[in-house]
């Protein structure tokens, strides 16, 4: 039995309900910023350009600047921390491997405001870690650990750290480490042969965990809220600011827009790079990514 | 050779230590009598015994749950019948459809909740219970398909074929041949739907009305203005149920006949 039109009809019920609850209102977040507020935070009547001359404001510049540098910074130290880690899963014996892909995974099976909450305890001024670095007079006494971009770079690396192993290691785990072997017989050092050897064939894999880590990074909301406080904002504090506080709604819209831009950018980027590359197949072979940690950073 | 070796061993232990440290502490916590983590002031229940008297926690995870089934119930439909109609049709809009079903796996959080929640005020929708699982059952669609089109890749189709030849009608091949084949997906993509919705704060957070706070979002506005011991206990129970689940998960997995 061939793949056949009659069940067609099967694919109805997803499609009109993403294309209703996805697809419109994603759409609908760029006109929306086109219209006036209203004084009861509902949208007005005809067209205006307001919410997108409020963007103008320094804030929001400083709060985009802000947003890229943390992502950017969040996506180079992951993939840092986390091509060792790969390079140990793939060379080590399968029941360890198992054992410490579990180890990696676990974290992000528990409750993501409950893990950065445990973090706000951890760096509170009477906190466990507060506490240790006074006592090693590593840091000065009055130096505070929360609230700060610090703190929001460490949690969000935490949050995001699996995202960019398993990916990583995914594609660690397709390479022929005999080819690192060759390189060091024909001369090579062992940085040479890592850099040269082995870091050009996970390439595809650090492509996926720059976008699983730098996309949902550029959307965080809860971590700069709970460990980063007015100094460390970023754009998902700002939509919600828009839509909860002062309920301009059009700006929240505009602010969304921007974010949707950015986000929308890199993965084209990456669907240009894929198409270009080896898999003609395109969207038809949905089971050669890589999964993501399930349950982790929603 | 073996000095690289060790080198990528201890970051993978320090990397593994950061990943577990915080969640460790925050159950040791739990268990301490101090209301601040600095100091230990001795072994205690105290907190899960004020836990077990907040009625509101209940009355949130109450409303967690329901959602959470709710939703799981709706995904599943979805979600099954876009996985079989993407692997077996070919249809016009297959491209279209497939993309639907990827990006809410890729789109952050915050735009999916800002975007959701500006259609609703202009639909003039009241926020409630009713449209977070609408939300909900938007992001659990695309996990549950991509878990089942995973099983379906390995699923042979002669057997249907083989059904047919023996008599079966195609609805009898479908529910007596590929359903309890399936099965396992549907338990695991259902799991993972239940527990994404039980755990989603963002998109909840934005869509949510009167009379709709649901767990996470309780436990949030007790991380803002409240009792940090308490949470400490919540989260312990919480990991200790998401272990059951995880566990319940991997039987049924495991149970899978190798093809």
């Amino acid at each position: 039995m061939s793949p056949t039109n009659r069940q067609g009809w099967l694919a109805l019920p997803s499609l009109a309900w993403l294309t209703v609850f996805f697809a419109a209102p994603t759409f609908i977040i760029l006109g929306l910023s086109f219209k006036p507020a209203t004084v009861t935070g509902g949208f007005g009547e005809g067209w205006s350009l307001a919410a997108w001359h409020m963007l103008w404001d320094p804030i929001y510049l400083a709060i985009a600047w802000r947003t890229l540098w943390l992502s950017s910074a969040t996506t180079a130290i992951c993939i840092t921390l986390a091509l060792p880690v790969a390079y140990y899963l793939a060379r080590c014996a399968p029941r360890r491997r198992r054992l410490l892909l579990i180890a990696v995974i676990l974290p992000s099976w528990t409750n993501f405001l409950v893990r950065v909450f445990a973090w706000k305890t951890l760096l509170h001024p009477q906190g466990l870690l507060k506490q240790l670095l006074d006592a090693t007079s590593l840091i000065a006494p009055n130096q505070p650990l929360l609230y700060n971009p610090g703190a929001v770079l460490l949690v969000l690396v935490y949050t995001y750290l699996p995202f960019a192993i398993l990916p990583l290691y995914a594609a660690a785990d397709r390479f022929d480490f005999g080819l690192l072997d060759a390189a060091r017989d024909l001369g090579a050092n062992a940085l040479t042969a890592f850099v040269r050897v082995f870091l050009p064939n996970v390439a595809h894999g650090i492509g996926v965990a720059v976008l699983m880590v730098f996309v949902p990074a550029l959307g965080s909301y809860v971590i700069p809220e709970l460990v980063g406080g007015v100094h460390a904002e970023m754009i998902g504090n700002k939509i919600a600011q828009r839509a909860f506080i002062d309920r301009n709604l059009p700006l929240a819209a505009a602010l969304g827009s921007c974010l949707m831009l950015v986000v929308l950018l890199p993965m084209w980027a990456r669907m240009a790079w894929t198409r270009k590359g080896t898999d003609p197949k395109g969207p038809s072979n949905p089971a050669s990514e890589p999964n993501e940690p399930a349950g982790g950073a929603r | 050779m073996i000095k690289r070796f060790s080198w990528t061993a201890t970051t993978t232990w320090l990397v593994l230590l950061f990943l577990h440290l915080p969640v460790a502490v925050l159950i040791a916590y739990s268990f301490n009598a101090s209301r601040y983590g600095g100091r230990w002031l001795g072994f205690s229940f105290k907190w899960y015994e004020r836990l077990f008297r907040d009625d509101e926690i209940w009355r949130a995870l109450g409303y967690s749950v329901a959602i959470g089934l709710a939703a799981t119930l709706l995904s599943l439909i979805l979600g099954v019948s876009g996985a079989l109609a993407l692997h077996r049709a070919r249809y016009r809009l297959r491209g279209l459809h497939f993309s639907l079903l990827y990006l809410p796996l890729a789109v952050p959080d915050i735009l999916m909740g800002i975007s959701l929640l500006l259609f609703f005020v202009l639909l003039q929708v009241p926020l409630g219970v009713l449209t977070i699982v609408a939300a909900h059952t938007s992001f659990c669609v695309s996990y549950v398909c991509m878990v089942v089109l995973g099983r379906l890749q390995t699923f042979d189709f002669t057997s249907i074929e083989a059904a047919r030849d023996l008599g079966a009608t195609p609805w009898q091949a479908a529910r007596l041949v590929l359903l309890p084949r399936l099965v396992p997906a549907m338990v695991s993509g259902g799991l993972l739907a239940f527990t994404l919705s039980m755990d989603d704060f963002v998109i909840t957070f934005f869509v949510s009305g009167p009379g709709s706070t649901t767990l996470p979002l309780r436990i949030y506005s007790m991380i803002k203005h409240g009792s940090p011991p308490l949470i400490n206990a919540l989260s312990t129970l919480l990991i200790v149920f998401t272990a059951a689940v995880i566990a319940v998960a991997q039987r049924f997995t495991k149970e899978v006949p190798r093809t």
